[in-house]
């Protein structure tokens, strides 16, 4: 498993050499849904006996940690189609259970980055909230999820152009009906079986109810370990499968 | 050495490889010798583990390709035809990054590093992003990134394709000094100069299959030493001599424009295949 310590590291130079770029990058969208959402438009809305601020921080940490990431997706195919240095690695003596671990720590560390953004917005914001270990785990879990979901996808996709098809239909829907900006129980009944099917309803339920001093249900945390897991070993055999 | 037993890849409808049988020494300059889509870069794809076979095997060092995958990567050492490298990274890093992936510890990984760069002429280029560096300048670094973990067996995909005749001149003096320190050198080219330069054995490959293989000198000897080429009817003809003097007698008798020359080893490719080698 050396493997993946070199695959992360080189994940983590990169991100490092562009980490301010990176940082700004990442703050821009959740200081716009703060703003708009949260001090504009939701300014006298109380949402679970909160201000909508307080009920939407929760739900970006659980967006934007999985948007970021399954940004890996991009930089793996970046890696594979442009620069063609995915060719270095599997000419490597490293096994493709080390390539995928190293590629989702990465995308684990994009997403633990982008959230203590969140957290700091959150703070010039004045909304503290509760960051107790069942929110970081929360956190961890989606982003297992998502990075795992990330490294199977980029290995099917065949240009750099149906990445961007697929995060349009995986990603985009989930970021607005996963419970990120409303209470997934305002829908309608048969929505909300539904919306069961999605993780990331899961994820932002788990850490929004952590982040609100509840104990969470343990529910939530096993299926985003038990789904993070399948996608898991899904990825390494699409690894396996890219091979020509 | 590298043993090939009749390897074959199929891409869906396309045949890459027809059976290719091949044997290369410990220590030996071997290109492999062909036009585009020949099938050269699928079979050091498949011999550095990049792909797989339809059938067939390939030992290097004694290892299966398959079976022995991790330690025949350890054996290889790979220069792809489209330079890898990451643009963002520095020089120093990206052959940091490939010393960590095979496993190499930090004070070797620093010493291999300034070691290789003062060989291929670029030590005071380690810390400038790869993005500033030529394309002949890449190249090499290609190379030293390639042989970090000392590999046994050095695979180069085209590696002076692009490349001004200059630049492929110093490659060719890094390749043989390379070969000079042991290592086997396994290289695909359709630059039939280049061939002649390096090798001591070439092999032909055309659409799939092993057409000729020997020593240039002996291959080029079958057609004889001089070669006269004239247009027949707008159509190029060439006609082989075993000697200088038998070459003047016919071109006695000739009218007409002709040129007299050495035989080379693109004659013996299209006298084989009826084909050129360039694409």
């Amino acid at each position: 498993m050396r493997g993946c310590f070199a695959i992360y590291y080189r994940e983590v130079l990169i991100l490092k050499k562009k980490l301010f770029r990176q940082m700004a990058s990442m703050a821009v969208a959740p200081t716009l849904y703060m703003v708009a959402f949260g001090l504009g438009m939701g300014r006298d809305v109380q949402m679970e006996g909160r201000s909508y601020l307080e009920f939407l921080i929760p739900g970006l940490v659980a967006m934007n940690s999985m948007t970021q990431s399954f940004a890996i997706a991009g930089e793996i195919n970046i890696a594979r189609f442009y620069w063609r240095i995915f060719e270095e690695f599997q000419a490597a003596p490293i096994r493709n259970i080390a390539y995928v671990t190293g590629e989702v720590l990465a995308g684990i560390t994009r997403a633990l980055l982008s959230v203590s953004i969140i957290l700091v917005l959150a703070l010039a914001f004045g909304v503290v909230l509760s960051y107790n270990i069942f929110f970081w785990l929360g956190v961890v879990l989606n982003s297992f999820v998502f990075a795992s979901l990330a490294v199977c996808l980029a290995m099917l996709v065949k240009s750099h152009a149906d990445q961007a098809l697929l995060t349009n239909f995986f990603i985009t829907p989930m970021a607005f009906l996963g419970g990120t900006f409303f209470p997934v129980e305002r829908m309608p009944a048969w929505v909300q079986n539904i919306l069961a099917f999605l993780p990331l309803t899961h994820a932002a339920k788990a850490i929004r109810s952590a982040s609100f001093d509840l104990v969470p249900g343990p529910f939530s945390y096993f299926l985003l370990a038990g789904i993070g897991s399948i996608l898991f070993v899904l990825a390494f055999h699409c690894v396996n499968r890219a091979k020509d | 050495m590298i043993r090939i037993n009749n390897l074959t890849k199929h891409y869906k409808a396309v045949q890459a490889l027809k059976g290719v049988n091949l044997e290369v020494a410990a220590g030996e300059l071997f290109a492999y010798l062909g036009p585009n889509g020949s099938g050269k870069t699928t079979t050091i794809r498949i011999l550095t583990g990049l792909s797989r076979p339809t059938s067939g095997d390939a030992y290097l060092h004694g290892y299966h390709i398959e079976r022995d995958a991790l330690k025949v990567k350890r054996q290889c050492g790979l220069v792809p035809q489209t330079i890898n490298l990451d643009h963002e990274l520095t020089v120093y890093e990206n052959m940091d990054i490939h010393g960590r992936l095979f496993h190499m510890p930090s004070r070797e990984r620093s010493r291999r590093i300034d070691e290789l760069l003062d060989y291929v002429e670029l030590k005071e280029r380690k810390e400038s992003p790869v993005k500033h560096l030529s394309g002949g300048m890449k190249r090499r670094v290609t190379v030293a990134r390639a042989l970090m973990h000392s590999p046994g067996i050095l695979f180069l995909d085209e590696p002076t394709v692009g490349l001004d005749p200059s630049i492929r001149r110093r490659i060719w003096s890094l390749i043989k000094r390379i070969q000079q320190g042991g290592t086997t050198i396994f290289l695909t080219t359709h630059y039939i100069e280049e061939a002649e330069f390096l090798a001591e054995r070439v092999a032909f490959l055309d659409e799939g299959k092993i057409v000729a293989v020997d020593a240039p000198q002996n291959l080029m000897a079958r057609l004889g030493a001089w070669a006269l080429d004239e247009i027949i009817n707008g159509e190029m003809d060439t006609t082989y001599f075993k000697d200088r003097e038998e070459a003047n007698r016919y071109v006695e008798r000739q009218q007409g424009s002709f040129s007299l020359r050495r035989v080379n080893l693109e004659d013996v490719f299209i006298f084989l295949t009826g084909r050129k080698v360039l694409p």
